[in-house]
């Protein structure tokens, strides 16, 4: 059950990693070496551990994002003091 | 609340792409550009969601006009909350002039037909900026419009819209039916997540063409040249203020 939940997890930050700033390849390199990593991790409550860990990076890559883009559009559309 | 709410989004090139004109000043490249749907049409999809899920409003449906790849667009609407879509196919010389008079009087079609309640649309979009198409659409449908909303909520039959107008927020009640248009600060739109995409997958989409609409697409504006904005000048370093005032007086600027 947790392998499909780690490769769920991989996979969602393989998308969001797109996005990233530093380009898709950075973000989908390292994502491969932290997962690599940690690949002989077998304890279930490392596991947990590591999947809550990849949960809080997408909340901060969405967070990113959306900020990015809203000081883009605020810059562009309104009047700046 | 029987509400139905048509949500209009549109395919751009992404906010963060460095535009480029075509060398014959046609227009801008768009070939193999990053392609996403327009950051006001992503606020007006949130708005609606959370309507639904207030559960103020009872079906979300996107639309989108254009070529095949709009349909990418709708899913994106989909993954985030929208029940169906519509895809209204406009492809090639069509779409290239396809702009706000006619996409309203789709849009106008499309209300009656689905017997929408609420139509909300992102105030503008990032690559024409027209800012027309939501109020032309009101005009077209003679529904009250309640454009640049920064907050919306609906009380009884009513929809109660503070407007950011220059100068500060206006707060008007518009009828229902209506239209609306979203600003930047209606909401923060979610992000489409995995598991939603998936589900979306399950979700459908109609074709449909203008002409079963009765829409004429054929525009009457011509695009004569696209050019570049002029490029910055660097700016001048004085040493002393009479140098500043000389140089002032010299571009004829006092």
């Amino acid at each position: 059950m947790s392998e499909i939940e780690v490769l769920l997890a991989e996979v969602e930050l393989l998308f969001l990693g797109r996005e990233y700033p530093k380009g898709a390849d950075y973000s989908r390199d390292r994502l491969r070496a932290a997962f690599a990593k940690n690949k002989d991790v077998h304890d279930p409550e490392k596991i947990k551990e590591l999947i809550s860990r990849g949960e809080f990076v997408v909340k901060e890559l969405e967070a990113l994002y959306y900020l990015r883009k809203y000081r883009a559009l605020k810059k562009r559309y309104y009047e700046t003091e | 609340m029987s509400a139905r709410v048509l949500v209009g989004v549109k395919r751009v090139i992404d906010y963060a792409v460095k535009i480029r004109v075509k060398p014959d000043h046609t227009g801008v490249v768009t070939d193999g550009v990053k392609h996403s749907m327009n950051p006001f049409c992503e606020i007006a999809v949130e708005e609606a969601v959370k309507l639904k899920e207030k559960k103020l409003v009872k079906e979300v449906v996107a639309v989108s006009c254009g070529p095949q790849q709009v349909q990418e667009t709708i899913r994106t609407a989909l993954a985030m909350g929208a029940d169906r879509g519509i895809h209204v196919e406009v492809s090639g010389k069509d779409y290239e002039t396809l702009g706000p008079l006619q996409v309203s009087k789709i849009l106008a079609a499309l209300a009656k037909k689905e017997q929408a309640d609420l139509i909300i649309l992102g105030k503008q979009a990032i690559d024409d900026d027209c800012n027309q198409t939501g109020q032309m659409t009101a005009a077209l449908l003679d529904w009250p419009q309640g454009t640049f909303a920064s907050e919306v909520n609906i009380e009884a039959d009513k929809l109660k819209v503070v407007r950011e107008v220059d100068g500060g927020l206006e707060t008007i009640k518009i009828k229902l039916p209506a239209v609306v248009t979203a600003d930047l600060r209606l909401n923060t739109p979610r992000y489409a997540t995995l598991p939603n995409i998936m589900k979306a997958k399950k979700k459908k989409i109609a074709n449909v063409k203008p002409a079963d609409l009765g829409v004429d697409v054929s525009s009457r504006l011509e695009v004569l040249k696209v050019d570049e904005p002029p490029q910055r000048q660097g700016g001048v370093k004085v040493e002393t203020v009479n140098d500043l005032v000389r140089k002032l007086k010299e571009a004829g600027r006092i």
